[in-house]
């Protein structure tokens, strides 16, 4: 594939195994150096035995087991609607291997999907486009200081009573119901052109809701699947930091002291949360 | 009931970089002093192991729990302001050092014409040349008068910097030297080296290497680690409240920092407030902490809400346009950040590397730096490229014409990852009548007070002033030779997302009562031990970042404080101006 040439400036002279060992460095010299060094000398010094913790063996398929959604097939749309928005192809895995689903449904069990820490209280304006000030035409990827530190979905004022979770719940069987009106199947039997139609009347607004414009649900479900795609694994997504790999991300890390001058793209095998907090 | 506690000199509200500044310098002169910090309690251990881009940059840890307590807005006058619901939308500092904590770190100083904006914009275009509606006008303070308080706060603070080739008079250098560059950094500083502007380094508050700062607070060097906007720094390389001022505050044994205090009331009595009415969060308890002078050092929208649920100052009224409350609200929403971006087809940017601060900018098209003879606008702006250090799941960005979701989406936005580089232009903005801040009628929070409610439209001023720009940022951008080149969009009106936490004014400083709430040190007109630090005191916003001028505000506070706390008054005379609003 032709997206996969890695231009002239890959990295040429400097291995991972130099990486690491450089790194190494820099990480004594914080401790030696350091005002919070005691305090961080544990945080930074990896025990050699946690190479064996590979994250292949603590993700597993443990983690794999709904907590939200109560009914199968609900988790099926959302699967199929998932890896519609981020689908498997020679660039690398989809959502459904990315374990997007399940890092959804965790998501909508949690703090974010039950709106915990958002403003709910009434009177609530369902018709905001009626009221003249809903906006979704903005895309967050070109506007604001944060822009280039967000999600690139566009933000749609959210005017529901509903949460998180029963906008899911709901948006999911309308999905379904959509389908079966308009194209005459459930929606995972649908060919996959079909599935992109279907979602495209959500995008677009073409689809009646109650309680929440299904904009609204869409922008949501593509936000969630992205943070799925690349969050790090600790929440269930981004199986085997497998996002990570296709994005030649390499995690968080303590520091690019050492590289940030570098000319050349650094690789690195990346790690995750667990490899940086030790245990 | 309300439970009396003992009186102190000083009670703060609020314990960012002004109120962490004002609780530092007032206890250094041996005043007792407490600050009260809604949020929790937190230390550099809080964030250690943070480096989780779903829990803060997408989840927004650090800020403000909206269940509470959030705004409402509107863009017009006669419509129903809408609650701001979501941590998406709104985004609002919270803990002890406040939202000085997960701040980037890009420290500008502002220009002689935006202190006095007013009278140089007549001086060199004539009257004509500001629109009538809109209500800008000089701080009462000069440049000249603010250095000093520039340079203490960019000591305190460790900046690392390099002066603006076209800048303006500095009394001393930078404490620390520019951090390390980087090549898309470097390819910006060169190429507008040779498009003959000014360029240089952003000054930083991402600290270049080890620094003792004068109150004997050490800094460690920056790692480019990439943690910084959203972020505490969690080795002690971001210069921030909690490294800094708190810790000085906390070494003269006069000063307690009291958290989970949420305070709902200034109290006010007969011209002179009293003390503060707050309610401790983990047990519900009202406590009322009464002072001989009441620093609102809290954000924007707090300073502003404090006084109008408590009733002080005029509220400021737009059919009448009088009253100062709420008045000139101004801030950097989207439209002031907008830009080009560019994909470059076979070069790699380590672009997941970086830092809050690590960027180069020039002030060729800033403030009135360039000629407006023949521009439809005032003012101006900052170009910058900073690189932050994006993280996976916000590293999406793909050349326009892409959809937004499926198998193509996936494709160039992985290509494209670390193949895109973003210049945007840090424009200013104006203030007009019709935007401000006043008392919701319909909302509340979870104590059944009114919510603030913001209304805000952009203006032509905005929108001619974003196409300048993003003109700008497009050239330097297809100079840096970026294969494609997608200019961002200038949008119709304000879309109600307040991501970028600077927001200001609605306690605006001036010299004349009737058009300003506080005088140039702060101190309310009209309530000689009330006095309102912040961003908040900005009549107009100008076109760079924020903070070096609230951290240098906040000396300025300082020193009218002690000199209240000596020899009482008015430490100014107000001037009656003619001139209309």
């Amino acid at each position: 594939m032709a997206d996969k040439s890695t231009g002239t400036n890959e990295k040429s002279g400097m291995s991972r195994r130099t990486f690491i060992k450089n790194s190494g460095l820099v990480a004594g010299g914080l401790v030696g150096g350091g005002l919070f060094g005691g305090l961080l000398t544990n945080q930074f010094q990896k025990k050699p035995e946690l190479a064996a913790f590979s994250d292949e063996k603590i993700s597993g398929g443990l983690q794999e087991a709904r907590v939200f959604i109560n009914r199968a097939e609900d988790f099926k749309i959302l699967s199929a609607a998932t890896e519609r928005l981020f689908p498997k192809d020679d660039v690398g895995p989809g959502a459904i291997e990315l374990g997007v689903p399940y890092f959804i449904d965790k998501q909508l069990a949690g703090e974010w999907g039950m709106n915990a820490k958002e403003y709910m209280k009434g009177p609530f304006i369902t018709n905001i486009q009626a009221a003249g000030n809903h906006n979704n035409s903005g895309n967050q990827d070109s506007q604001g200081p944060n822009a280039a530190t967000q999600v690139p979905t566009p933000t749609p004022r959210y005017q529901s009573i509903l949460n998180r979770g029963e906008i899911f719940t709901l948006g999911l069987r309308r999905i379904d119901q959509v389908s079966q009106e308009d194209f005459g199947a459930r929606f995972v039997d649908l060919a996959p052109e079909k599935q992109d139609e279907v979602l495209r009347m959500f995008e677009e607004d073409k689809v009646e809701l109650k309680g929440v414009g299904s904009s609204n649900f869409f922008y949501m479900l593509l936000q969630v699947t992205i943070e799925g795609a690349y969050a790090d694994p600790v929440y269930g997504g981004n199986k085997d930091m497998m996002g990570w790999k296709m994005k030649e991300y390499p995690g968080p890390r303590m520091s690019y002291l050492d590289t940030i001058e570098a000319e050349e793209f650094i690789v690195m095998e990346p790690e995750s949360l667990r490899n940086y907090q030790g245990h | 009931m309300v439970i009396k506690l003992d009186k102190v000199d000083v009670v703060v509200v609020g314990t960012g970089w002004a109120g962490g500044v004002v609780s530092a310098e007032l206890s250094k002169a041996g005043y007792k002093v407490v600050a009260l910090e809604r949020g929790k309690n937190v230390t550099r251990e809080d964030y250690i192991g943070v480096k989780d881009e779903l829990r803060y940059t997408d989840r927004y840890e650090m800020m403000q729990n909206l269940a509470s307590e959030t705004i409402t807005s509107r863009n017009y006058i006669d419509e129903t302001a809408l609650p701001v619901r979501t941590r998406k939308e709104v985004m609002v500092g919270t803990d002890l050092g406040g939202g000085s904590v997960h701040w980037a770190g890009a420290t500008y100083r502002w220009k002689p014409y935006d202190f006095e904006i007013r009278s140089k914009t007549i001086e060199r275009y004539g009257e004509k040349k500001i629109p009538a509606d809109m209500t800008i006008q000089d701080w009462g303070i000069t440049y000249d008068e603010m250095e000093p308080y520039y340079d203490r706060w960019e000591k305190t603070a460790g900046i690392s910097g390099e002066p603006d080739p076209i800048g303006d008079m500095r009394s001393s250098d930078y404490p620390n030297p520019p951090m390390k560059s980087s090549p898309a950094v470097n390819l910006f500083m060169e190429t507008t080296k040779k498009m003959g502007y000014h360029p240089y380094r952003v000054p930083s508050g991402n600290l270049s290497q080890p620094y003792t700062n004068p109150d004997g607070e050490k800094m460690n060097q920056c790692m480019f680690c990439s943690f910084c906007s959203h972020y505490g720094c969690d080795f002690g390389a971001k210069s921030d409240p909690l490294v800094t001022v708190l810790p000085t505050a906390m070494k003269t044994g006069n000063f307690e920092a009291r958290t989970g205090a949420y305070v709902r009331r200034v109290l006010y009595n007969d011209g002179k407030a009293t003390g503060v009415l707050y309610t401790d969060v983990m047990t519900g308890e009202e406590f009322e902490q009464p002072a001989d002078v009441v620093v609102l050092a809290a954000f924007t929208f707090t300073n502003n809400r404090l006084l109008l649920l408590s009733k002080i100052g005029q509220p400021y009224d737009p059919k009448t346009r009088t009253g100062v409350i709420g008045r000139n609200f101004n801030a950097q929403f989207n439209i002031t950040f907008l830009g080009a971006r560019g994909y470059f087809k076979d070069k790699k940017f380590n672009y997941y590397m970086g830092a809050g601060a690590l960027g180069a900018t020039l002030s060729d098209f800033a403030g009135d730096n360039f000629d407006h003879s023949n521009v439809d606008f005032i003012n101006g702006g900052g170009i910058e490229l900073r690189q932050y250090g994006d993280g996976a799941i916000a590293t999406n960005h793909v050349p326009k014409g892409t959809p937004g979701w499926g198998e193509e989406f996936k494709k160039n936005s992985v290509y494209y990852a670390n193949r895109s580089l973003v210049v945007w232009y840090t424009m200013a903005t104006m203030s007009y009548w019709h935007n401000f801040l006043d008392l919701d009628p319909m909302y509340t929070d979870s104590f059944n007070d009114p919510l603030l409610r913001v209304t805000y439209k952009y203006t032509d001023q905005d929108r001619n002033m974003a196409k300048f720009g993003i003109e700008k940022s497009r050239e330097i951008m297809e100079a840096m030779g970026a294969d494609i080149v997608d200019e961002d969009e200038v949008p119709e009106e304000f879309d109600h997302i307040y991501d970028g936490m600077h927001y200001a004014g609605g306690v605006i400083m001036g010299t004349d009562p009737a058009t300003s709430a506080v005088n140039n040190y702060l101190q309310m007109w009209d309530v000689n031990n009330l006095f309102v630090v912040g961003a908040s005191a900005f009549p107009q916003f100008a076109g760079h970042h924020p903070t070096a001028t609230v951290g240098a505000l906040a000396y300025r506070a300082s020193e009218g404080i002690v000199n209240y706390l000596k020899n009482g008054g008015q430490l100014v005379k107000g001037e009656q101006k003619s001139h209309s609003i």
